[in-house]
C-alpha cells in the first residue's frame, strides 16, 4: 500500500499532465513524424536520397549560418555595451530603458519587418531622405556613379539588419540581467588589488557576464538560423535562407516535405552541436545561466 | 617605527548635504594595529573607504607617506582592502584569487625610462603559496573559492590582499560573518599576522570586545566625530565622555560637582578620586566601573542600597542596586538575593571623572536593564549589515 507522502506525490505529478501530454503531442510526435518524413521519399522507405539531395543547398546553408553569425556578433557589439551601460545608471533609468528596449516587442514582427521595407526600398523613406539632402547626387559627382537611390533592400545587410532589430532584445536582457546583479565589492576589490578600470573589466566584469552572454547568444543565433520571413522580405528573394528552402519545400512550389524535414533535422543537429559546444566552453567561468 | 604613515587633516565628507565625516584629524603610525571602533552609522567604515581610496574627501588632506593622496584612484594607492564580506572573485580558484594582483604588471621608473614590469611566474607561484601557508591555507590551491566555509574565504581575502606586500591593510568588519569560536581564532590569528609581517592594520569593528583585544590604538567614533583616540587601557580606563565609557565595556554614569582637586561629590557625599584640573564647582559625570565597586555589609558601606535585580553570568554575578532611585549594575562573584540592602565602598582609584559632554544623561543608568540589553544585542545585528 503507498505512504500518505507518495499519495501526495502521486497527486502533485497530476498537475504535470497536461504539460505532459502538450509536449507529447506537439514536441515529441512532430519531431518523431519529421525523422520519419527525413529518411522516407515518396516512392521508397527507409532511404538517405534526401540527404544526398542536400549538397545543391550548401550554398543556403552557408548563407543561413554566416549571416545568423553576423547578426549575433552586432547583436553582441551592440548589446553588450548597451546591457553595460543600463546596469550601472539608477534604478529609475532602468527601468524606462528596459521598457524602451520591450516596447517595440510588443508588437508583431512581421509588421515591423513590413514597416522596415518600406524603409529600405529603392523609393522608401531612407533613399528619399538621401536624395532630399543631397547625398544621393554628391555621392555620384564623387565616384561617377548615375545612381538614383542606394540599393538597400535585397541586400544580404537589410536581412542583417532586420535579424538585429528584432532579436537585439533577447541579447540585452540575459546580459543585463547578469551584469546588474554583479556584486559591486568584486569591482572595488580588483581596483584595490590594483587593476584599472580596462583590467577590472577584462579580469572580472567579462569572465562573470559571460553566462549572460552565452545565454544572449543562443537566444539571437537560434531564430536567426531559421528565420525566413525576415529573409524573404527584406533580402527580395535573392538572400535565401533555411528557413525559406524548408518552407518552399512544404508549402511553396517545391513542394517536397520528405526534403524539407532532412534539411530541419540537419539544421538542428547543427544547432544543437554548436550549442553543446559553446555551453561547454561557457562552463569553465560559471555555470551557463540558461533560459 | 612609530613614524606617521597615514593622516587624515580635517577631513569631511558629506552624503546628498548629509555629514557622515565631522572634521576628522586621524593619524596613523608605521607598524601599527588602528581599530576604528562604533556604532553602525558613525562613519567608521567612510573613513576606511577614505583611505583605500573609494571615496574623495569633500573637503580636508588625506596624506600618505607625506604625499597628498586625496585624488589618487585605489589601484595606485599602497593599501589593500579585506571586504566585508571577503569580495572573492568567483570565477577563479584559490591561488587565481590570490595571484590576481601578483599578475597585475606595475609601472617602474620615472619618465622615460617608465616600463611596465611583469612578476615572473615562478615568484607570482612561490609568493602565492607563501602566503598561504601563513593564512594556513596550504594545499587549498586549486579548490574554488565557492567550496569554502566563511573562516576559509576569510583566510583567501586577507592572503590576497598580503601577498601584495601592501605597507597598509585595511580590514573592513572582517570578522562580522564569522560565528563567535571562529572569530575569537582568527582575532589571534589576525593579531599573529600583522605582528610576524610588521604591516599597518586598519581595523573597522562594531565590537568593542574584539578592539580592545587586537588593537595598539583604538579610535572610537559617533556621529562622524572622533570621540576618543588612546590605548585599549586608556579608553577603558579613562573615557572621555559618557558615549566613550558607556560603549567600551559596561559604566555607571553620574552626576557629580568637582569640589577641588582630588574631591568629587555625587549622591550628596564627598568622595576622594585621582582627577585633577576641573573648574572649581564644576559639574561633571562620574564614571563607576561595574567591577570596581566593592560590595560591604550595609552598616559599613559609603552607600547603601538594595538589590532589584541579579543575573548569573558564568564567572560573575550582574547585580542590579537601587542607590535613591537611581540604579547601578556590580559585578560581584558574591550572591547577593533580591530585596538585600547592601553597602559599597568606592577606592579613590574606582571614581573616574569626566566632563560634561552632549552625551551626559544619556547613558550609565540601568533603570531599564533588560531593555538595554536587547538594544546592544540589535546593535550587534545591524552592525553586522552595515554597508
Amino acid at each position: 500500500m503507498p505512504s500518505r507522502r507518495a499519495e501526495m506525490k502521486n497527486k502533485r505529478s497530476l498537475f504535470a499532465v497536461p504539460y505532459v501530454v502538450w509536449m507529447a503531442l506537439f514536441v515529441v510526435i512532430p519531431i518523431l513524424i519529421m525523422v520519419w518524413y527525413a529518411f522516407t521519399t515518396a516512392e521508397s522507405g527507409g532511404t538517405l536520397d534526401n540527404f544526398a539531395q542536400m549538397g545543391t543547398y550548401a550554398s543556403v546553408f552557408l548563407r543561413s549560418f554566416r549571416l545568423a553569425a553576423v547578426a549575433t556578433l552586432v547583436c553582441l557589439l551592440i548589446g553588450y555595451p548597451v546591457s553595460y551601460w543600463m546596469a550601472r545608471e539608477g534604478a529609475g533609468f532602468q527601468r524606462v530603458a528596459m521598457a524602451l528596449i520591450m516596447l517595440p516587442m510588443w508588437m508583431n514582427f512581421l509588421l515591423r519587418t513590413y514597416s522596415w521595407m518600406s524603409i529600405l526600398e529603392n523609393n522608401g523613406l531612407l533613399n528619399q531622405l538621401f536624395r532630399n539632402i543631397g547625398l544621393i547626387s554628391l555621392v555620384n559627382r564623387l565616384t561617377g556613379s548615375e545612381l538614383q537611390y542606394f540599393p538597400m533592400i535585397g541586400t544580404s545587410g537589410a536581412v542583417v539588419l532586420g535579424m538585429v532589430y528584432n532579436y537585439l532584445p533577447f541579447m540585452i536582457l540575459p546580459v543585463y540581467s547578469v551584469i546588474v546583479k554583479l556584486d559591486h565589492s568584486l569591482l572595488e576589490a580588483a581596483q584595490d588589488l590594483g587593476a584599472n578600470s580596462a583590467r577590472v573589466f577584462r579580469k572580472v566584469i567579462l569572465p562573470l557576464s559571460l553566462p549572460g552572454v552565452l545565454s544572449g547568444v543562443t537566444m539571437v543565433f537560434v531564430p536567426s538560423v531559421s528565420t525566413f520571413a525576415i529573409s524573404r522580405l527584406l533580402g527580395g528573394g535573392t538572400q535565401m535562407m533555411l528557413g525559406d528552402l524548408i518552407e518552399q519545400q512544404f508549402l511553396g512550389g517545391a513542394y517536397n516535405p520528405h526534403l524539407g524535414a532532412a534539411i530541419s533535422l540537419v539544421m538542428m543537429v547543427i544547432v544543437v552541436v554548436c550549442m553543446v559546444v559553446m555551453n561547454h566552453f561557457g562552463e569553465g567561468e560559471e555555470q551557463a545561466v540558461m533560459l | 617605527m612609530s613614524k606617521k604613515l597615514i593622516s587624515l587633516a580635517d577631513c569631511c565628507m558629506a552624503f546628498d548635504g548629509e555629514l557622515v565625516l565631522d572634521h576628522i584629524n586621524l593619524y596613523i603610525n608605521d607598524s601599527e594595529f588602528l581599530t576604528l571602533l562604533g556604532p553602525s552609522g558613525c562613519g567608521k567604515t567612510t573613513t576606511l573607504r577614505i583611505i583605500g581610496g573609494f571615496l574623495t574627501p569633500t573637503s580636508g588632506e588625506v596624506m600618505f607617506d607625506g604625499v597628498r593622496i586625496n585624488d589618487i584612484p585605489p589601484y595606485l594607492r599602497q593599501v589593500n582592502t579585506v571586504f566585508q564580506r571577503y569580495a572573492l572573485f568567483p570565477h577563479l580558484n584559490v591561488f587565481e584569487n590570490v595571484a590576481f594582483g601578483l599578475r597585475i604588471p606595475k609601472t617602474e621608473g620615472e619618465g622615460r625610462s617608465r616600463k611596465k614590469v611583469k612578476l615572473p611566474e615562478e615568484e607570482i607561484h612561490q609568493r602565492v603559496l607563501e602566503m598561504l601557508e601563513v593564512v594556513s591555507l596550504k594545499g587549498f590551491e586549486h579548490r574554488r573559492v565557492t567550496e569554502l566555509s566563511g573562516g576559509q574565504q576569510q583566510r583567501v581575502a586577507i592572503a590576497r590582499a598580503l601577498v601584495n606586500r601592501p605597507k597598509v591593510l585595511l580590514l573592513d568588519e572582517p570578522l562580522g560573518a564569522l560565528d563567535l569560536r571562529l572569530r575569537k581564532d582568527m582575532q589571534n590569528e589576525l593579531k599573529r599576522i600583522q605582528q610576524q609581517l610588521g604591516i599597518t592594520f586598519i581595523y573597522v569593528t562594531h565590537d568593542q570586545e574584539e578592539a580592545l583585544a587586537m588593537s595598539d590604538t583604538i579610535v572610537i567614533m559617533d556621529q562622524g566625530r572622533i570621540q576618543q583616540i588612546g590605548s585599549p587601557e586608556d579608553v577603558y580606563n579613562e573615557p572621555k565622555n559618557a558615549f566613550v565609557a558607556d560603549f567600551i565595556g559596561e559604566s555607571n554614569i553620574l552626576d557629580g560637582i568637582m569640589h577641588e582637586d582630588y574631591v568629587v561629590e555625587f549622591f550628596n557625599r564627598k568622595f576622594k578620586c585621582l582627577d585633577k584640573g576641573f573648574a572649581p564647582m564644576e559639574p561633571v559625570d562620574v564614571v563607576i566601573r561595574p567591577e570596581d565597586v566593592d560590595i560591604v555589609p550595609k552598616d559599613k558601606g559609603q552607600l547603601k542600597g538594595i538589590v532589584t535585580g541579579v543575573t548569573f553570568k558564568g564567572v560573575h554575578y550582574d547585580t542590579i542596586v537601587d542607590f535613591k532611585g537611581f540604579k547601578w549594575l556590580i559585578q560581584t562573584t558574591d550572591y547577593h538575593p533580591e530585596g538585600e540592602t547592601i553597602g559599597i565602598i568606592l577606592n579613590p582609584d574606582d571614581i573616574h571623572i569626566m566632563h560634561k559632554s552632549q552625551y551626559s544623561g544619556m547613558f550609565g543608568d540601568y533603570s531599564s536593564y533588560s531593555e538595554e540589553y536587547e538594544e546592544l544585542e540589535d546593535a550587534l545585528q545591524e552592525g553586522g549589515d552595515e554597508e
